[in-house]
């Protein structure tokens, strides 16, 4: 079943050490769950950026909660380069498994299908190939001669992400998002925060039932209005891009980071 | 009134797109987002669809598969075009997303090989589009190769480097010699410059030309239909532009 909770109680279940599944800047943050995370006192995460990392990512990195960081890019978009990112990868403060997006999209799908790998093509050649002993060049079984990559199965153990909607029964509305149905798919659960919990049924409709991950891969869910701030989250409202730009900013130096830090863990809701 | 640098570089990119079907661009590329946008437009008038998605874009972008459907298209050889950029690229057509000086402990580190590790190898003509003409951009060897310019016989290989354009010069690439060729040299620039500036070495086309004027109903369209459209991704960098009109 999945449970109600509060969003301290649900970035609570993140334990030490955990897979945590995290989507790109667009496809729903669950942005407000990041200064409980923090303040809670999770580390060595190991984080799977779906494809690619933004904002939270970089707060994680920077207060020194991570690990490993997997992911395909972090960026903050427009605003620029991810400074504490950056940073920590000079220093060599977290470990680096540089891949690409469709590498990551691939590895989760090898996890939702149960299956060991998923072969891909590009990647031959690459430096990128070459820094990941654990993806495999193979020959393909059908066609004599025909190298290709095979990307193993990413299973993490969590996918944390904000939606727009729930219903009563645990049911999340994802609409054509479908990477975060990926993420949970491949995750033992996940945990989301939404905009607002509605009282009917959302599979009572096909035309929202089309876009539902269904409650039996959601672990928890917490209700928190604006819960991907400053980023936007699809058909509900717009970036903040001004309060994206502040923060790349304000982190340039590590003093500028740490002010902005207080100032978020003060604030998680940015409402 | 004249087109400014970046009208022109709009025009440049939709003039390499000529002939494609379905063009995808990627998060963060005002300039190749317009030149498709004008691409789309300029063929409309010819009675001729040209299908675009912009990665960001709620209005020009039909995906309802998430993140994986442009890679699928693509591997499937639905995608015609696409654009890379890089913090170098080298005259071998190699392109390093990732950083400079040794890797993991990069410096400066940029933001990650994004979907290059797969895109690069597959969409038949990419772009590769870099504003910045300049030695620390063009260098003689990238310093880590997020995805290769060619490929050893045998390996699959649909796609790859097709034209490189920047902010001084045009240049289209020779997959069999493995180099660039410079076909177009913006105005205001000459050859000694582009060699100045441009760290790898690089073939001249027989053709070789002043980047043309756009025409003044292509100007008309990029003023009016293509920032129109663009705002809808773009909306800041839709005013800069029109700001400087």
């Amino acid at each position: 079943m999945t449970d109600f909770v509060s969003l301290e109680a649900l970035s609570a279940r993140v334990p030490n050490g955990a897979v945590v599944a995290l989507p790109a800047d667009y496809a729903g943050v669950a942005m407000a769950a990041t200064a409980p995370l923090i303040a809670g006192g999770a580390r060595d995460l190991h984080l799977v950026c779906v494809p690619t990392g933004g904002l939270q990512v970089d707060l994680l990195i920077g207060a020194g909660r991570v690990r490993l960081l997997e992911t395909s890019a972090v960026t903050l978009g427009e605003a620029g380069g991810a400074p504490a990112f950056g940073r920590a990868v000079r220093d060599g403060a977290i470990a680096l498994l540089d891949a690409t997006c469709p590498a990551i999209l691939s590895g989760l799908t090898a996890a939702q299908k149960g299956v060991p790998f998923i072969p891909m093509r590009g990647l031959i050649g690459s430096d990128l190939l070459r820094m990941r002993p654990d993806w495999r060049v193979i020959e393909n079984p059908f066609t004599a001669g025909d190298a290709i990559v095979a990307i193993p199965a990413i299973r993490p153990d969590i996918a944390l992400f904000h939606a727009a909607e729930a219903d009563r029964d645990g049911n999340v509305w994802i609409g054509r998002r479908r990477e975060l149905a990926l993420m949970a798919y491949a995750a033992q659960t996940s945990l989301v925060t939404v905009e607002r919990i509605r009282d009917t049924s959302l599979l009572d409709d096909e035309v929202t039932a089309a876009g539902v991950l269904p409650a039996l891969y959601v672990g928890a869910i917490a209700h928190v209005p604006k819960g991907a701030s400053p980023y936007g989250l699809w058909g509900e409202y717009p970036a903040d891009t001004a309060e994206i730009a502040r923060y790349a900013e304000a982190a340039r130096s590590e003093a500028g980071f740490a002010a902005y830090l207080d100032r978020f863990l003060g604030a998680p809701a940015f409402a | 009134m004249s087109a400014s640098d970046r009208e022109r570089l709009i025009a440049t990119v939709a003039d390499v797109l000529d002939g494609v079907g379905h063009v995808a661009v990627g998060a963060s590329s005002p300039i190749p987002a317009a030149g498709a946008m004008l691409r789309r437009a300029l063929d409309e008038r010819r009675g001729r669809a040209v299908r675009i998605s912009i990665l960001g874009s709620a209005r020009h972008n039909f995906f309802t598969n998430g993140s994986a459907e442009l890679f699928d298209c693509a591997a499937q050889g639905r995608i015609d075009a696409f654009f890379l950029g890089g913090g170098q690229i080298d005259g071998e057509g190699n392109i390093n997303l990732v950083g400079a000086g040794d890797y993991p402990r990069s410096s400066p580190r940029w933001p990650g090989s994004f979907g290059s590790g797969l895109l690069y190898y597959v969409v038949p003509r990419v772009i590769l589009f870099r504003e910045e003409h300049s030695p620390r951009v063009f260098v003689d060897k990238v310093d880590f190769v997020s995805a290769a310019g060619t490929s050893a016989p045998g390996v699959h290989r649909t796609g790859g480097p097709y034209a490189l354009v920047t902010g001084l010069a045009r240049f289209r690439f020779d997959r069999e010699r493995r180099r660039f060729v410079l076909s177009e040299i913006h105005p205001e620039h000459g050859l000694d410059d582009i060699r100045d500036r441009t760290g790898f070495e690089f073939d001249c086309a027989q053709d070789l030309r002043a980047t043309p004027e756009p025409d003044k109903e292509t100007l008309a369209l990029i003023r009016g239909r293509v920032f129109d459209e663009l705002a809808d991704a773009y909306p800041q960098f839709v005013e800069m532009l029109r700001g400087s009109e």
